[in-house]
């Protein structure tokens, strides 16, 4: 069974989104993390590089924000929501591995601070998105 | 699964790294029947072999092979092949999949005196066991000396069928060998080795490994690296040009262009970090001159990500002036430029390679036998 864990959004292009508290000194803000599931790390496999995004720079829900290439070819990684790059994880930068071995931890990618609360509410459930993988796996 | 030339064949079994890995640290267990098989026999089988290949193949002893090219008139590659030597007037040739059958139709309207072509890939197959437990493996199968068999030597496996041939060959730049066998035996020999291996990390490598091994050991892939519009001298395959032979099928172009030189070089290259190469990136050079990298030289043909060496490596062509190794080159990808250094082929060497036994083979034949 491809694990998807239940206190998570997802997107129909195998973003997951976690919701966090803000920076303290940014009053109620919030952040989106994000990552790639379980299945799209299996189905990728061999993953050797990471490219992320510009603290900073601003995105569109579902623009391609990320890039990650397996040893078979590169992959788009879209923003599940639009908003501000906050912070990316340098870490899967060194060793992308991080990513096939523990895509929802240490294996994130960046997180973003929302423009529109709104789209957050308009993501997948666990269980919409466990549908969908089944759905096309046949 | 990816269709490969109207083959299904795997791309993994569980992980092209892993399957990399173990090829490089253990073994590696390939299927690759579908490489074609052509048996060029009679007495003027090495005169059309001559006459077809780069390689002076009458240099090439009973038991031996030799890695060569096939070129057109104009001195294009039409497939790089090993011919094996299995008798005084019986070779078995292995060409490419995809161009197996081109290959044989140009064979045949090329054939000198009395010789017969016959491609015979329907019933066979080829199993390759690839690392340095290789050899080991298959002693332990085979009830057979391989360790007597020196790199690019053939030898006849009696004990299993009078067809069935073992070749300390393969296409991943470290120890191997190749088992030549019908196809009702592919199968049994296929568990008899998993299972010998017992828990040694021996692994089946599927073709995104074959792919990135090949890569590592700058070996060139026709189609990917070359094809008939590339000489030997551009792909620095010239090593297998034998000049001093009768006449063959495109040595007049090509002493020409060697002669003339050429406009471009194959190249390895590798970065410090950054994405995979992949075919067809840009390769320039001069930042400061105008577009998005600068002047443009060159072209990737193949890359990947090296596992042994840690970075991402390709190959390519460039400007004979930019081949040198030492040259710095730029590689954009999606707009962002990363530093690529050109270095001399291959990225990866075994550390101890087969020797390559300077004795007649015949006698290797016969204890095998």
């Amino acid at each position: 069974m491809i694990q998807i864990p239940p206190e998570l959004v997802y997107t129909k292009s195998h973003e997951w989104a976690r919701r966090l508290p803000g920076a303290a000194q940014a009053g109620d803000a919030i952040e989106i993390m994000v990552g790639i599931t379980a299945h799209a790390q299996e189905e990728l496999r061999d993953i050797v590089f990471v490219e992320l995004p510009k603290i900073g720079r601003t995105v569109k829900q579902g623009e391609a924000a990320a890039v990650i290439e397996s040893v078979k070819a590169a992959f788009d990684i879209y923003a599940p929501v639009s908003g501000a790059i906050a912070r990316v994880n340098e870490a899967v930068v060194k060793s992308p591995q991080l990513v096939n071995q523990d895509c929802y931890g240490t294996g994130w990618l960046f997180a973003i601070t929302p423009s529109d609360p709104k789209e957050f509410s308009s993501l997948l459930s666990s269980g919409a998105y466990s549908q969908q993988v089944q759905a096309q796996a046949h | 699964m990816t269709e490969f030339h109207g083959w299904d064949m795997p791309l993994y079994y569980t992980s092209i790294i892993e399957e990399h890995m173990a090829v490089r640290q253990a073994a590696g267990l390939f299927d690759v029947s579908h490489m074609g098989q052509v048996v060029v026999k009679g007495p003027d089988a090495v005169r059309t072999l001559n006459r077809l290949l780069v390689s002076d193949i009458v240099q090439v002893g009973i038991g031996r092979a030799c890695y060569t090219l096939m070129l057109n008139d104009a001195g294009g590659i039409l497939d790089d092949l090993i011919v094996f030597r299995l008798g005084a007037e019986d070779y078995l040739v292995i060409v490419n999949c995809s161009t197996r059958e081109s290959d044989v139709a140009w064979m045949n309207e090329h054939l000198v005196g009395s010789t017969t072509i016959t491609d015979i890939s329907e019933g066979r197959g080829i199993l390759a066991v690839q690392g340095p437990l290789a050899c080991r493996l298959l002693e332990q199968i085979l009830d057979a000396r391989v360790t007597s068999l020196g790199r690019f030597d053939i030898a006849p496996i009696r004990t299993m069928s009078p067809e069935a041939c073992i070749a300390r060959t393969g296409y991943t730049g470290g120890d191997g060998f190749e088992l030549f066998l019908p196809n009702t035996h592919l199968l049994r020999v296929w568990d008899a080795i998993l299972t010998a291996a017992g828990s040694r990390g021996v692994k089946p490598v599927g073709l995104g490994a074959r792919d990135t091994l090949r890569v590592e050991a700058g070996l060139r892939l026709n189609g990917t690296d070359m094809d008939a519009a590339t000489s030997p001298i551009e792909v620095g395959l010239e090593w297998t040009v034998a000049w001093n032979k009768p006449d063959f099928i495109g040595r007049q172009p090509l002493l020409k262009q060697k002669q003339q030189g050429v406009g471009r070089k194959f190249v390895g290259f590798e970065l410090a970090q950054g994405p995979v190469p992949r075919q067809g990136y840009e390769l320039t050079v001069d930042p400061a001159a105008g577009g998005a990298g600068g002047r443009r030289v060159g072209t990737v043909t193949s890359g990947t990500f090296s596992q042994m060496l840690n970075r991402p490596i390709g190959m390519g062509y460039v400007e004979p002036a930019c081949a040198k190794p030492g040259t710095e080159l730029t590689m954009t990808v999606r707009s962002q430029r990363h530093t690529a250094k050109v270095v001399k082929l291959p990225f990866w060497k075994a550390e101890a390679p087969a020797p390559v036994l300077s004795k007649s083979t015949a006698a290797t034949l016969e204890k095998l036998s």
